[in-house]
């Protein structure tokens, strides 16, 4: 038969698609917990960006 | 709203955070029905059941120059508009555009072995897909090496433009030059010359790729916006303790 003779020549196909398409999930996802992590620990130190941001620092510069 | 009111990051953001997941439920439905109609689809009369293997090179093809095509874009935005996310979209659709890419390079090359006898040869359009792959992996590697966000975007934007001149080539390396690979199929003059209990499935799971695309896109440009307000604050940090 030849789907039989072909057959894993069709399941490799998948798995490695299979594999790019997990590969990018977990790339988008693994890099969004990174990047939020890094802003909350800015924010938990009372830094932001903006106007709110300029005048945290310049407050922190004025106690320092 | 008009489109350019998105150019503001913070207003991208507002649209984009609670789309991506409803994105990604239209995605995994879209998936779930090209699957079961890539199963049900007959096997083909030449080829047999590796016809099923087009389910996923073709889309794979698609995006890879789809990639290509929104970066290209993305890099006009930048060199000629300035346009604040295009930037962005380019430094994040190049891994994706890349990712699609090589599934396109892997499954055409396990659809190859056992229709054509071999895994590879350097035919038009197989070469011109891996240089395709190669570009991507300049533009990322650019990204990376510049340091300046901006002076990098500039960089990856002549690049992208130059390397556009692939995409033509791809598309009509069939016709330019007498390839192994078969000749267009689906985007052609005329009808399609696939059978419609194949060509739906195709297109159903074009489809779903193309919704995975753009969900992985916006999903890309937020980690990146967020990454650039990182960088910023650390910018700051560093200015108020020097």
């Amino acid at each position: 038969m030849e789907g039989t003779n072909h057959l894993a020549f069709i399941l490799a196909a998948y798995a490695a698609a299979c594999a790019v398409v997990a590969a990018l999930i977990a790339w988008v996802m693994l890099d969004y917990r990174a990047q939020s992590a890094k802003l909350a620990e800015f924010e938990s130190r009372g830094m932001a960006r903006g106007a709110a941001g300029r005048a945290a620092m310049k407050k922190a510069e004025e106690d320092a | 709203m008009a489109i350019v009111d998105l150019a503001n990051p913070s207003r991208f953001l507002r649209m984009a955070n609670p789309a991506i997941p409803w994105l990604g439920g239209f995605t995994v439905i879209a998936f779930a029905f090209g699957i079961s109609q890539a199963i049900m689809a007959p096997d083909d009369y030449q080829q047999g059941a590796t016809v099923k293997i087009m389910f996923l090179h073709v889309p794979g093809a698609w995006l890879g120059m789809l990639g290509w095509g929104v970066m290209s874009i993305a890099a006009l935005g930048t060199l000629v508009w300035r346009h604040p996310l295009a930037d962005v979209t380019a430094k994040a659709a190049a891994p994706i555009g890349a990712a699609f890419t090589l599934m396109c390079l892997v499954t055409g090359s396990l659809w190859g072995r056992p229709m054509w006898g071999t895994y590879w040869v350097w035919d038009a359009r197989l070469t011109s897909v891996l240089v395709l792959f190669l570009l991507y992996l300049g533009v990322i590697a650019l990204w990376r090496t510049v340091e300046d966000p901006s002076r990098a975007a500039r960089a990856a934007a002549i690049v992208t433009l130059v390397g556009a001149v692939d995409l033509p080539i791809i598309k009509f390396s069939v016709d330019w030059w007498n390839t192994l690979h078969q000749g267009a199929s689906v985007f052609r003059l005329g009808a399609p010359t696939i059978d419609p209990s194949i060509l739906v499935p195709l297109l159903v799971m074009a489809g779903a790729f193309t919704l995975l695309f753009v969900t992985l896109l916006l999903a890309a440009m937020r980690n990146e916006i967020l990454r650039r307000r990182v960088r910023a604050l650390r910018l700051m940090q560093a200015s108020v303790a020097g």
